[in-house]
């Protein structure tokens, strides 16, 4: 038994497989690119596109509904929304997506959490979507 | 989750604090990490003072010495005494670095801090159990690979090729690195870390190996990579200098390159 200053799962030394065994495990997932990628492309747009959204939520303070439907009602400012409304749940999925793997160590917390993430950010940007599709209509 | 405590076993109690040495005008004092795996105590921190007009001006040297004067029983690797074979990785006032080239002046503490690197199983006192590190180095399978037939004196490499492995092939593999990585503390079993993923950026560069994309697809991983959150630690802490975060990124770069 040695000090132990590791994670629980921190490969142990009384396993009987190899060390190289343990590293080598699944091999590798074949994906992990694709997020990173997504993560760097969200972040861009929202850089792009916070201004613009800035500007239209200054522009709906003090309205009522009607004001804020005539706003909204035109195709540029509702796309912009809409689009900003993608970037950023999809930049918050995979970035809580990230700190779940790299904090939550129990395996099955670790899948139930990434499912949650995934519900709670669909959810999140569906609601959105449907408030901006709700107001731009004037229903 | 993480656990940010130290396991029951391994929490650090008071240890002995040896008398100063006779006859000795300047003394520095050391606090180093003491474990035995055969007393069954817990881990304890072990009080010495250095002779420094009978020492080397080196964290080493007072090691050594005081294997030497006081406490035979202290258990450390060392091997090169120059900073070229990564022996003696240890944390020293708080930072992952080569005990040979630490100067004991350079610590501006009262008293020289010395640990095992960070987050490894312990051997014995200051020896950390570097087996999975090794294993890792060993699956980025660090040779040269190719299929076309070996020429007949030597695989060609031009000026400007060579020049792209300045950086990278200086690694001493010490551990430094790896084990100031917070991504690594927490995830070691699949993120590869720091070292391994600068000797990966090594061969992946190599104008002479015929595998990058086998070397890539092996790296296509969210864990065996993508735990790189760009910290730096690892550049803060290598003692050659070297810069793995960037190499790391070098290597993400590739793996975008080849998608789009």
């Amino acid at each position: 038994m040695s000090a132990d200053h590791t994670n629980s799962r921190t490969p142990k030394a009384n396993s009987m497989r190899t060390p190289l065994g343990k590293v080598r495990k699944f091999g590798p997932a074949g994906s992990g690119t694709s997020d990173f990628w997504r993560q760097r492309i969200t972040g861009v747009a929202m850089t792009l596109l916070i201004l613009p959204v800035v500007v239209v939520i200054m522009m709906l303070l003090g309205r009522n509904q009607a004001g804020a439907a005539q706003i909204l009602g035109s195709p540029l400012i509702a796309l912009t929304m809409i689009l900003f409304i993608i970037a950023s749940a999809l930049h918050m999925k995979i970035g809580m997506q990230v700190v779940l793997e790299d904090y939550v160590q129990n395996e099955k917390l670790k899948l139930v959490s990434i499912m949650a993430n995934n519900f709670f950010s669909l959810a999140v940007a569906l609601a959105a979507i449907f408030a901006i599709f709700k107001l731009s209509s004037g229903v | 989750m993480v656990e940010f405590a130290l396991p029951k076993n391994s929490k650090i109690t008071g240890g002995k604090t040896w008398p100063k040495p006779e006859g000795a005008t300047e003394t520095r004092e050391f606090r180093v990490y003491r474990w035995n795996p055969d007393d069954g105590k817990n881990p304890s921190v072990d009080v010495y003072h250095v002779d420094k007009h009978d020492c080397g001006p080196m964290v080493l040297d007072g090691l050594i010495w005081i294997k030497n004067h006081i406490d035979p029983t202290l258990t450390f690797r060392r091997s090169c005494r120059e900073g070229v074979c990564g022996s003696c990785a240890m944390n020293i006032d708080g930072e992952n670095t080569l005990a040979c080239t630490k100067a004991m002046d350079d610590v501006k503490d009262t008293a020289v801090k010395v640990n095992p690197l960070p987050h490894q199983p312990v051997v014995k006192d200051l020896v950390p159990d570097l087996t999975n590190f090794y294993a890792q180095y060993a699956s980025i399978e660090p040779w040269l690979q190719t299929v076309t037939p070996t020429p007949q004196k030597e695989w060609r490499q031009s000026h400007e090729d060579r020049e792209k492995l300045d950086g990278l092939y200086e690694c001493i593999l010490c551990a430094c690195c790896s084990t100031s990585c917070p991504s690594y503390w927490w995830n070691s079993d699949r993120f590869l870390g720091p070292a391994a993923l600068l000797q990966a950026t090594r061969w992946v560069k190599d104008s002479r190996d015929e595998a990058t994309g086998e070397r890539l697809d092996n790296l296509e991983d969210p864990f065996r990579i993508y735990r790189c959150h760009t910290i730096m630690n690892c550049a803060k802490a290598c003692p050659k200098g070297l810069n793995p975060s960037e190499a790391i990124a070098n290597l993400k770069l590739k793996l975008v390159e080849r998608q789009i």
